[in-house]
Formats: structure tokens, C-alpha cells, sequence
């Protein structure tokens, strides 16, 4: 068939309405998921944490964690009663088997640790290609595909929570599980817990039990003084954690 | 107001002033009534104007065109459709996070199968502790039953990461010094670790040393 002017000017409209899908590329994997009805954190209570590490070896299992690096950790805090301001500090591979026998005077307690997943992240604003980002719900991912490996925001968390990943060179950090909630599942971390020491909270459901909690229990975060609107809560912690 | 032109006598203070080319295609301000033999002949015919030899500057115009036009175009070819979605960063990459696989099957998976040790759990303290918290994760075993079988678990290592005496432990969490609890011996061999509480025996076939808490 010889295509003639009116049949090019019949093509166009309908080649324009085909050339969106071709560039809207496939399809999300959870379509009822709407970015725009989550803000996920975080709810941490720390005298229920039995330092077992489940967290740390279900966060290396699901998100396949190189060996040595953690994207969740435990710290074992020491306080003596006449340094409180200068507590020690273990996590022995980052709490990863649990912690060994060890009987101290004083104060001890496990503080869990994760990114912060910050409302104002220090990190993704040093990033200077636009490869981490605050995700409309409220969660600092990584895109590894635009990631240069530059390290600024290696630097810059205050947290200490992200890393390079030796074989991919790019920065690697908690994801939340972004996969896991997106799908209407718990983090891999919160679902091992046995204590319940750890939960998710979308601070954007007003059913979620993260509010009845806030409202009767006092909650800190971390480094509150750098103002990085950190929406990892933790309950009961000390005041020597840093 | 006093004013002074590039060329010529002092004029003296004027008060309506005009802007109007001073002879040299240079703009000044220069009070009115100059007389006319006083401009410069492209002045005189006509030909003055605000640049002198526009052809260069139309020239120079095109190329910065050309440059913007080829950066605008290198801009869309490289730059991802989705960049800026959102925010400065690549849209598309949220749903390529979401993508993962998942790893931990969830507790409800594996009740939904194994509703016999979930029974059994129920009626002990381990009825809060989810499956993968000790069997590791099981999603691929969920998938696949049949051909992917979960590792058998060492209970001496197991039990331990939780139980291992520690004064950083909760106070009322049971806790034990496995080398003197157990003395080598694997915890399964006493108790169940589905439903760890040894009930149906005299007190004196448990051997316990609990330390730091209650057991």
C-alpha cells in the first residue's frame, strides 16, 4: 500500500498516542502502591532489644549485604556510673551473631542502629549528580545506576550508615526494605525481631500504632541538634548514645 | 545640570537634554539644538545607529544559537526521561528499587503451611518469635516447597545469639551461660525449640543457671 499525505496525517496523531507507552517503559511492580499516601520511619525501643543480631542477618540475607559491611547494626553501650558522657562502644561484626557472655558494673544496653532515613538528609544534598534522593515517601534511596561512587555522602551522613559496595563501587544504605514495603510488607529487620524492638511506622496512616505510641511515650532520635529530621524513633534511649 | 560633549566648547547649563548620537555612533547625553554640521556624515544620512557592523554581531547571534540548540539537544539525548520527576533525580528509579525480590517470606507464609509447629508455638513464649528469625530467610522455600529445603538448624548456635547471658539484656529476659547451662550439649536434646518450656519433668532433670534475669 503506497502511503499517501492523508494517510501519514491519520498515522501521526495515532503514532504520538503510541509513542507515551513506548516511553512510559513497563509498568510498576506494585500498582496499588501510591508513593504519595506513605512516610515511612521507623520506631526503635530499646530496652526491648536483645542485641541477637537477627535484625543484622536478615538485613544481609534480603538485601545481600557484602560480608564486613551492615546496613543495620547493633552497638552494645557501656556507661560507668562517673563517665556518662563517654560511654563504650562495641558491635563485634556489627552484632551479626549476637553478642558473647560479658557481665559489666554499670550500665549496658544494645542501640539497634540504622539510617535515619532524614526528612532533610545531609546526604543526598552533597550528592552532585541527583543519585540519592528523599523519595516522595519519605525514604532515602540510592540510584546505583547514577551513582558515581564519589563518596561525598559517605562523608556526609552523620550517622555513619552508608558504605561503598567493593563490587559495584556505588554507595549502598538501608533501603528500608523499599522493596518489602512497597508491597505491603514489613522490613526484613522488623520482621525477625523477636522482641518486637523494632517497627515500621508510615507516620502517613492514621492507623498505624506509631501515633498512639508517640503520643504516650517519649521518643528521641539521634543527633537531634544536627537537625536532619531523622524519622528513626527511639524509645527509652540514653542520653549517652550517640 | 552641566554637560559636556566628547568634542566642542563647554556648552552651558541646559535644561532639556536628549539622548541623540554625539557624531561618533556613541550615545550620550547631549542638549538639544546642536547644530548640524557638527554630526558625522553617517550620522547626517541616516546610517546611525545603536552597533556599528551589524553582520558580525548576526553571525556571533547565529552560532550562540547553533551552541544552545546542539546543548538542548545533547541535554534530551542523555539526560533520562523520568530525571526530575520527582525531584532532582531519576524517577525511574524508585520502581527499580521496588523491583528487588524479596528474601523473608513473612511469618503469616509460613504459618499458612507448617501450621503444626504455629500450634505449638502457640502455647509457648516463642509464639513471638517470627520463623526467619531463626530459619533464615525462606521466601525461595515458600516459592518452592518441594525442591528447596531450609539448612538444619545447630541449636547450640541458635538458641545463643538470643539466650547467651548478657548484662546489656533486658533484666527480665530469660538468659543463659550456655557453657555452664548446657555444657556442650545442643539445646534441642532438652528442649523443644518450638516450645522451649520443659513441662512433663521433674525440676531436678533441668539443669539452670540462670544468670542476670529470671528463666
Amino acid at each position: 500500500m503506497e502511503i499517501t499525505r492523508r494517510h501519514l496525517l491519520l498515522l501521526l496523531p495515532a503514532a504520538a498516542v503510541a509513542w507515551k507507552y513506548v516511553e512510559a517503559g513497563a509498568p510498576e511492580t506494585s500498582p496499588n502502591y501510591k508513593v504519595s499516601e506513605h512516610w515511612w520511619g521507623m520506631l526503635i525501643d530499646i530496652p526491648k532489644c536483645i542485641g541477637c543480631g537477627s535484625c543484622v542477618r536478615a538485613c544481609a540475607q534480603e538485601n545481600d549485604v557484602p560480608e564486613g559491611y551492615y546496613r543495620t547494626w547493633i552497638e552494645r553501650y557501656h556507661v560507668d556510673d562517673w563517665r556518662i558522657e563517654r560511654p563504650s562502644v562495641e558491635s563485634p561484626d556489627g552484632g551479626k551473631q549476637g553478642f558473647p557472655h560479658e557481665e559489666d558494673i554499670g550500665k549496658d544496653f544494645f542501640v539497634p542502629k540504622l539510617c535515619n532515613h532524614c526528612e532533610d538528609s545531609p546526604c543526598t544534598q552533597v550528592c552532585p549528580v541527583g543519585a540519592t534522593f528523599v523519595s516522595p515517601d519519605g525514604v532515602v534511596l540510592v540510584d546505583k545506576n547514577y551513582c558515581l561512587g564519589c563518596r561525598y555522602c559517605v562523608q556526609a551522613c552523620p550517622y555513619g550508615c552508608r558504605f561503598i559496595n567493593p563490587k559495584t563501587n556505588t554507595a549502598e544504605k538501608c533501603t528500608l526494605c523499599y522493596h518489602r514495603i512497597t508491597r505491603g510488607l514489613t522490613t526484613a529487620c522488623c520482621e525477625v525481631c523477636p522482641t518486637g524492638a523494632r517497627q515500621l511506622a508510615d507516620l502517613k496512616n492514621p492507623k498505624d500504632p506509631i501515633h498512639e505510641f508517640l503520643k504516650t511515650h517519649q521518643v528521641q532520635v539521634l543527633k537531634p541538634h544536627m537537625a536532619t529530621g531523622a524519622k528513626v524513633f527511639y524509645s527509652g534511649m540514653d542520653g549517652s548514645v550517640r | 545640570m552641566s554637560l559636556q560633549p566628547l568634542d566642542g566648547p563647554r556648552i552651558a547649563v541646559v535644561s532639556a537634554v536628549t539622548v541623540t548620537c554625539d557624531g561618533n555612533h556613541r550615545w550620550q547625553w547631549r542638549p538639544e539644538g546642536i547644530e548640524e554640521h557638527r554630526l558625522s556624515r553617517d550620522c547626517r544620512e541616516g546610517r546611525c545607529g545603536l552597533f556599528k557592523d551589524t553582520e558580525h554581531l548576526v553571525r556571533l547571534a547565529a552560532v550562540v544559537v547553533i551552541l544552545v540548540g546542539i546543548f538542548i539537544a545533547v541535554r534530551a539525548a542523555v539526560v533520562p526521561k523520568s530525571f526530575g520527576q520527582y525531584g532532582h533525580y531519576r524517577g525511574d528509579a524508585i520502581a527499580e528499587i521496588a523491583a528487588r525480590p524479596i528474601a523473608h517470606a513473612g511469618h503469616e507464609i509460613c504459618e499458612g503451611c507448617h501450621t503444626d509447629v504455629a500450634d505449638q508455638k502457640k502455647l509457648g513464649k516463642h509464639v513471638v518469635v517470627p520463623c526467619e528469625a531463626c530459619h533464615g530467610a525462606q521466601a525461595k522455600h515458600a516459592d518452592d516447597p518441594a525442591s528447596i529445603k531450609p539448612p538444619k538448624l545447630d541449636t547450640a548456635v541458635v538458641c545463643s545469639r538470643c539466650h547467651e547471658a548478657n548484662s546489656a539484656k533486658p533484666k527480665t529476659f530469660p538468659q543463659v551461660v550456655t557453657a555452664d547451662h548446657a555444657q556442650g550439649l545442643a539445646c534441642d536434646t532438652c528442649h523443644q525449640p518450638h516450645r522451649p518450656k520443659i513441662e512433663n519433668e521433674p525440676p531436678q532433670a533441668t539443669p539452670k543457671k540462670p544468670t542476670g534475669g529470671k528463666k
